[in-house]
């Protein structure tokens, strides 16, 4: 380093090329999609309902994810937020039936949530303890105090019982937006190529939606901003990159990774509190059923960003909605994977990667042939999809991801030579 | 172990009893928090367990332990398998349903699904262990998402092949092996197979501390560079210890399935769960034969005895699994901080010797 004055020129210009380029691959998703369901004739593959279920899958997922967002950038790997999350549940319920609003019910889930944080907090930040071991315990904890609290809090209440809560009142649904929400349905409706698809997602963000969704999305932004724009959110990144030098620069590491882990325990808790408001009719013992792990699998594949973290859980989401719809729309879900695969294969082939082709090329095939000679999928394959795809990606994609440097490493205070 | 030191046994025993307390503390607080009585449930806990309870603790101790073991391979080489729990139920499932064919008879048969039992779940963890070795997933992710295919997958083949009854779904039932009845026979029998968790505890010790496998694994746990250096070749450890703690993760439940069950049924028959409280016990027990032992039993003990609960208190058997999730986080926590405290006394004790022995030449 000769200067110290750089031109911001090409990092603006490869920053928007980064933004270019997913934007490019979010419509070039959009367009195989739609042709996809062209073909094979299933227009429920991106039908307005379908959509609206892929939302309501992906919004517990994408604060799983958040949650592993914050801790990990401040250097905390966080397994614990699956527990987390189940903590969460329990809290939403707890809180929406006490005080009739499922408002204070979502602070009761982050609180909840905020609490398995702090537990797994202490463990890593203050004593060191491994942060995949803090974590299993904290799940086991979690899942422990949810099935127990439920049994000794819920059992005698209306709509309750050892283990549900049923009949809580759920967040402001918003029914239309006047405008929007008619013609894009209509269009929807036309089941044109790439256009229809188009106004399905946007009235299936318009229309029905619930209040909480949207503030989930709103806090990917929000989160974005705080970690990448401002001087917080860099002294918390410093921390997952490099805590001694942090530490020589006078940013008190412990107390930023404290509050990295305790919101991170919020955002899940909050996903919990979807599950039990949103997602389902109540609160149930154990509803997380792994979305903890599925967020964590979705914040890697997104390269722990959260542009990528938001393509991840939805791809994860959508997935995990269309085995609840027709049989026929995932039969329909093996050409678009086959199809994708062999774009790949060919992409491989033009840059003379033919070990990467090969690679592809056989489960591509596989898949075209499983498409051609069935005309459906078992209902257990379907639910298999967001697992089977999260070891797909990370097989493919990990030696591309980036972690934070220091993320999972001990640090302790005073260790900056 | 050299020689016999009362204050380094005393430093060992100390992260437990800190464990045990802390687990007793909040156990306690959160019965009294819910309105429910603590006294009553230490009493009922407390109670010398009846004859029919003491022969499930041992048989529950069995399984826990072939768990933990499982976990402790992985774990001394500083690979975490959380996918025991997958391993586990595809392996059972697959040696149950060989053993349900009856293509052989009698001990071969059990013989040989014993066998299909670990080269099963040898096979599925091991998969984990290639993706991680050529492709550089973590094994903590991999083996998590292979858990939730494998249970989807035992319930596909087990819809498809197995015995429908009505609503339950189950593979062909088998004769059991007899076992041995230590009281009388309305309180059950210690199941036979239990032999497996001796053997997986002594197997595991021998190979641990007698092998150069053993050696090379501790090697590669406490450091890999120094492992590689030394001529340990870090790809193949990582995928034989995988498999050879997948392979022990298949025999978890075969006790049961030769003991008591007959048959795999999911939510029937099949006790899940066991993986994790595997993971649990060899973090309790330091990833050491004996210390396992002890944590399989207190496990053991804290879930068969939670059953006198649902009669002679208001307390739900549930609470138990807030003791076992505080014991383990406790116990991670004391054995850090006496770690720190004992470093902490090694360097005073050096500093001392230093500072006499220079001293000494001046």
């Amino acid at each position: 380093m000769t200067t110290t004055t750089t031109t911001p020129g090409p990092v603006t210009r490869v920053r928007n090329a980064a933004r270019a380029n997913w934007l490019f691959i979010a419509l070039g998703a959009v367009a195989v999609v739609s042709l996809v369901r062209i073909v094979t004739d299933t227009n429920d593959l991106t039908s307005v309902g379908t959509i609206r279920a892929a939302i309501i899958a992906t919004c517990p997922i994408l604060m799983a994810g958040l949650g592993g967002l914050w801790a990990e950038r401040a250097g905390v790997v966080n397994i614990g937020l699956e527990g987390q999350m189940v903590l969460g549940t329990w809290g939403a319920a707890f809180f929406t039936y006490h005080s009739g609003s499922p408002w204070v019910g979502i602070l009761g889930a982050a609180l909840l949530g905020m609490i398995g944080g702090l537990l797994h907090a202490i463990a890593t930040v203050t004593f060191g303890v491994d942060h995949i071991v803090s974590g299993v315990a904290i799940n086991l904890i979690g899942v422990g105090a949810t099935t127990y609290l439920a049994e000794a809090t819920f059992t005698d209440l209306e709509g309750g019982g050892p283990r549900q809560l049923i009949g809580l009142p759920t967040p402001t649904t918003i029914d239309r937006i006047p405008g929007i929400s008619g013609s894009a349905a209509d269009l929807a409706d036309k089941h044109w190529f790439f256009i229809s698809d188009v106004a399905s997602f946007v009235a299936a963000l318009t229309t029905k939606i619930s209040l909480l969704s949207l503030v989930i999305f709103a806090l990917v932004v929000a989160s974005g901003w705080i970690l990448w724009k401002t001087s917080f959110g860099l002294r918390l990144r410093s921390c997952g990159e490099n805590p001694q030098a942090a530490e020589t620069l006078g940013v008190n590491v412990y107390l930023y990774k404290y509050v990295a882990v305790l919101i991170s325990g919020a955002m899940a808790g909050i996903g919990g509190g979807f599950l039990a408001l949103v997602a389902s009719s109540g609160f149930s013992t154990n509803q997380t059923n792994g979305r903890g792990y599925i967020g964590l699998a979705a914040m890697i594949f997104g390269n722990w960003r959260p542009g990528g973290l938001l393509a991840g859980a939805l791809t994860f989401g959508y997935t995990d909605s269309l085995r609840l719809r027709d049989t026929h729309a995932v039969h329909s879900l093996l050409l678009l994977v086959a199809v994708a695969l062999i774009a790949i294969t060919v992409l491989r082939v033009v840059r003379r990667q033919i070990a990467g082709a090969v690679a592809m090329a056989v489960p591509g095939a596989a898949l075209l042939v499983w498409f051609l000679s069935t005309d459906s999928v078992p209902r257990d394959f379907t639910s298999m999809t967001p697992y089977v795809t999260t070891l797909f990606v990370l097989a493919l994609g990990t030696q591309r991801l980036r972690m934070p440097a220091a993320d999972g490493r001990p640090y302790r205070k005073g260790s900056a030579g | 172990m050299k020689s016999f030191n009362p204050r380094a046994i005393g430093l060992a025993l100390l992260g437990p009893a800190i464990a045990i307390v802390a687990s007793v503390l909040v156990t306690t607080l959160v019965i009294a928090a819910v309105g429910s009585s603590p006294g009553d449930f230490w009493s009922t806990m407390f109670d010398f367990p009846k004859p029919r309870s003491r022969v499930d603790i041992i048989n529950q101790t069995a399984m826990i332990y072939t768990a933990a073991v499982a976990a402790a391979i992985g774990f001394r080489m500083g690979l975490f398998n959380i996918g025991l729990e997958g391993q586990y139920t595809l392996a059972s499932y697959a040696a149950a349903a060989f053993a349900g064919g009856a293509y052989l008879s009698g001990f071969a048969n059990v013989f040989v699904s014993l066998l299909i039992a670990i080269a099963v779940g040898a096979a599925w963890s091991a998969i984990a262990g290639i993706l991680k070795t050529t492709r550089g997933v973590s094994e903590v992710i991999s083996t998590i998402m292979l858990n939730s295919i494998a249970i989807t997958l035992v319930g596909y083949l087990l819809n498809k092949y197995g015995v429908h009854e009505g609503n339950t779904v189950h593979t062909t039932r088998i004769d059991l092996v007899s076992g041995w009845t230590p009281f009388e026979n309305r309180d059950g029998e210690i199941w036979t197979l239990v032999i497996i968790a001796i053997l997986a505890g002594v197997g595991f010790w021998v190979l641990l501390n007698k092998t150069r496998f053993g050696f090379d694994l501790r090697a590669s746990g406490q450091s890999e560079t120094v492992a590689k250096a030394s001529g340990v070749n870090p790809h193949r450890m990582i995928i034989t210890a995988m498999a050879l703690s997948g392979g022990v993760a298949g025999l978890i439940w075969m006790p049961a399935l030769f003991g008591k069950a007959t048959n795999f049924g999911l939510g029937t028959t099949f006790q899940a769960g066991l993986g994790f409280l595997g993971i649990a016990v060899a973090l309790l027990g330091r990833n050491r034969p004996i210390g396992m032992l002890f944590g399989a039993l207190l496990f053991a003990y804290l879930s068969v005895k939670s059953n006198d609960l649902t009669f002679a208190t208001d307390v739900s058997p549930s609470i138990v699994q807030i003791t076992q999730g505080v014991a383990v986080l406790a116990v991670v926590v004391a054995y850090e901080v006496v770690r720190r405290w004992r470093a902490r006394l090694e360097q005073r004790v050096v500093s001392q010797e230093l500072g006499t022995a220079t001293e000494a030449t001046a």
